[in-house]
């Protein structure tokens, strides 16, 4: 599994097409992946694990949030005023 | 870009613009044959001294006359439907862009690997260098590789703008709060001029888009400088 993910990052180009999100809006996209690495980090981090996998889901929300929201949304996360559940 | 006195749409640069530019051709030439065919029908009509009194209906010409409309019609949907499917196909990008709208710039960020985010502003007139285009030339172009699927993400940060570039075929809505995600492949290298399509405030007019296709090895080494300056 994890040598998946280890070759999936080293042949990353951009996010792929994701069955999820196939329409044009794609801010659900953007605003998930963020969510879901902040997750698999804090549930690998309580589990003692590395968290290398979660790196993916950085890849892709670098990939596609801009980088106002990404500042805006880690203050957030700071402040403890993030609405999103992590 | 457009030229003086143009009238037609600006020469394609990329696979779907060709596909649009030809329906337009095609659905045109039938407005025309459509056009010509009723203007010869009122100058006949309206310049023959005879009258027909005799004729109350036919059905054969009511026929024709339904029938034939409806396969127009068809003619024109068909074609129009595959453009329309072959847009939303699934691609596959090699990179992803994300244009932002500010009043009154766009913003560039290439965040696939590193993080290299820049500002474009359109020239000011009285800056030009001979040669160069009025209200379309900016400080930095959207540079991307030639021949490859590009995914653009449009997004506003105070109020709505709209990505617009002819040549390519696209023109995006910029939202603040949402990610609009369009998609192109520049066919050729060439500079692709656009300008914002939706009214932003005072210098909605002057905050034009310019896309530049090159070679990926002038991409890559674009890309590095830019970083560089940064």
């Amino acid at each position: 599994m994890a040598e998946d993910i280890q070759q999936k990052l080293e042949k990353y180009r951009t996010a792929p097409f994701d069955a999820r999100f196939p329409n044009q809006n794609q801010t659900r996209n953007c605003w998930q992946n963020y969510l879901d690495y902040y997750r698999c980090q804090k549930a690998l981090d309580a589990k003692g694990v590395d968290t290398a996998p979660c790196d993916w889901y950085k890849r892709v929300y670098k990939s596609l949030c801009p980088l106002s929201w990404i500042e805006k949304w880690d203050t957030q996360r700071e402040d403890g005023t993030f609405p999103g559940k992590i | 870009m457009a030229h003086p006195t143009q009238l037609g749409f600006q020469d394609a640069a990329s696979p779907v613009m060709e596909e649009l530019l030809h329906f337009h051709d095609h659905a045109l030439m039938i407005v025309f044959l459509i056009s010509t065919l009723v203007l010869y029908i009122i100058i006949a009509m309206v310049s023959t001294k005879l009258t027909n009194k005799y004729i109350l209906d036919s059905q054969e010409i009511e026929i024709v006359w339904t029938i034939l409309p409806a396969v127009i019609l068809v003619l024109i949907a068909l074609p129009s439907l595959r453009i329309l499917y072959l847009m939303d196909e699934i691609n596959d990008p090699h990179l992803t862009i994300k244009a932002m709208g500010h009043q009154w710039y766009w913003s560039y960020e290439y965040t696939d690997y590193e993080n290299l985010g820049f500002d474009s502003y359109m020239v000011p007139t009285q800056d030009l260098a001979p040669g160069q285009f009025r209200l379309l030339e900016t400080d930095h172009r959207m540079v991307v590789p030639m021949e490859s699927p590009v995914r653009i993400l449009v997004s506003a940060e105070d109020v709505l703008h709209s990505w617009a570039v002819p040549s390519l075929g696209v023109k995006m809505d910029a939202v603040p709060g949402r990610l609009n995600q369009t998609a192109f492949i520049a066919s050729r290298p060439g500079v692709f001029y656009g300008q914002c399509s939706e009214i932003c405030g005072a210098n909605h007019s002057f905050m034009p888009i310019v896309v530049e296709a090159v070679p990926l090895e002038h991409f890559e080494n674009w890309s590095s400088l830019m970083l560089e300056d940064a």
